[in-house]
């Protein structure tokens, strides 16, 4: 399974450890959908320290598709709820 | 279609995001949703071309676009990141000078003086740490993209080298399946570098501004003269003070000298001195031995 961490990378990791991810993973969605910033940042810090310890990385020239996507280490929750939402994203338009 | 490279992935982002939330399933967790979005762009680009492999090499012509833009960008932060080091250096060059000051007005015992310049570079010292950290943060930047940039050079090497194989040996229908997944890799690349250079312009714009600010202020001379008073009003006034206390200093030893011998107060100190340089000789020697 490959699971890309924004603005560092690909890795790729057992899928028999996505159980361990999923539960952080819903933990975050939740902190998002409840604007709860702080937790927010503590969780995402959490589950990108436990990708990067389950994963190795992918060569450069891969160019194999992502299963899943987490966001950079300093995304905010707004940027966050942007990406995952139809506004605020396209650069240059007010 | 002349959206730039970046413009291109996002618009995809965003149109595939809403065709997903059209037939999308509940889906649970963050980044599962990012995947899918991601993936979805890919898909929705694919499925808009008429012959797939055309798709190819429009892809890989925006490929080469975002490459440049992060080398620019990658010099663009260089840039910012120069002009700051530049400016903590003046700021710390002042800020040293300050001290210096502060030092000089207490020997000349002119606390409120050096109370002055002390509370200047009090302020000064604020800017510095405000700068320092927008350093890091300029510095990690850099990192980042340089590292973005060298990802995204082997990416679209690799792309590139698929493409034409995929172009010299099949046909449109069998490339259709053939490049959704080189296709999806390079796209979430570009998605996601996209976004990465996106904000790091935004950052280092941010910054420039400030740096711009701090320009302003290292040449108008008003971080020397946050008290509004005349430039280096301390320089001027520690030279007035310095000079007219020479000549005092002077008086004095000329007076010592005529009422003959030294003064007492100077004997003291001297005594002071050679009694501690006894009292540490002998914890010197010692040391000297050993070696």
């Amino acid at each position: 399974m490959i699971v890309r961490i924004m603005g560092e990378g690909q890795v790729t990791l057992a899928e028999s450890r996505l159980a361990d991810l999923n539960e952080l993973d819903e933990e975050l969605l939740a902190e998002m959908e409840n604007g709860d910033g702080p937790g927010f940042r503590a969780t995402l810090q959490a589950l990108l320290a436990k990708v990067r310890e389950l994963g190795e990385p992918l060569p450069d020239d891969s160019l194999e598709p992502s299963d899943l996507i987490l966001p950079s280490p300093d995304a905010t929750l707004k940027e966050v709820q942007d990406l995952l939402s139809d506004e605020g994203l396209i650069p240059g338009t007010a | 279609m002349d959206a730039g490279p970046v413009l291109w992935v996002l618009s995809q982002v965003l149109e595939l995001e809403s065709v997903r939330r059209g037939r999308a399933k509940p889906m649970s967790g963050v980044m599962k949703r990012m995947g899918m979005i991601f993936r979805a762009k890919a898909n929705k680009a694919l499925d808009r071309a008429e012959d797939p492999r055309e798709t190819l090499d429009y892809s890989y012509q925006k490929q080469l676009e975002l490459l440049q833009k992060v080398r620019r960008g990658v010099a663009d932060v260089a840039t910012s990141r120069k002009r700051l080091e530049l400016q903590l250096n003046q700021l710390q060059s002042q800020s040293g000078k300050l001290e210096d000051q502060g030092r000089k007005a207490l020997a000349l015992g002119r606390e409120d003086l050096a109370r002055e310049a002390l509370s200047r570079r009090a302020a000064l010292q604020q800017q510095v740490t405000d700068l320092e950290t927008q350093h890091s943060t300029l510095q990690g930047e850099e990192e980042k993209l340089t590292l973005a940039a060298q990802r995204l050079q082997a990416k679209v090497d690799a792309f590139r080298t698929k493409k034409e194989t995929i172009k010299a040996t099949y046909t449109a229908a069998q490339a259709q399946t053939r490049i959704g997944e080189a296709f999806s890799g390079i796209s979430e690349e570009m998605g996601d570098v996209g976004l990465a250079i996106q904000r790091a312009e935004d950052k280092t714009a941010q910054l420039q501004a400030r740096a711009g600010a701090i320009d302003e202020l290292l040449a108008s001379g008003a971080l020397d003269d946050q008290s509004g008073m005349h430039k280096d009003d301390i320089q001027a006034e520690l030279d007035r003070l310095s000079g007219g206390t020479d000549v005092e200093l002077e008086l004095q030893r000329m007076k010592a000298e005529l009422a003959g011998g030294t003064s007492g107060g100077q004997q003291a100190i001297e005594g002071g001195s050679t009694e501690e340089q006894s009292r540490q000789q002998p914890q010197d020697t010692p040391r000297f031995d050993k070696q």
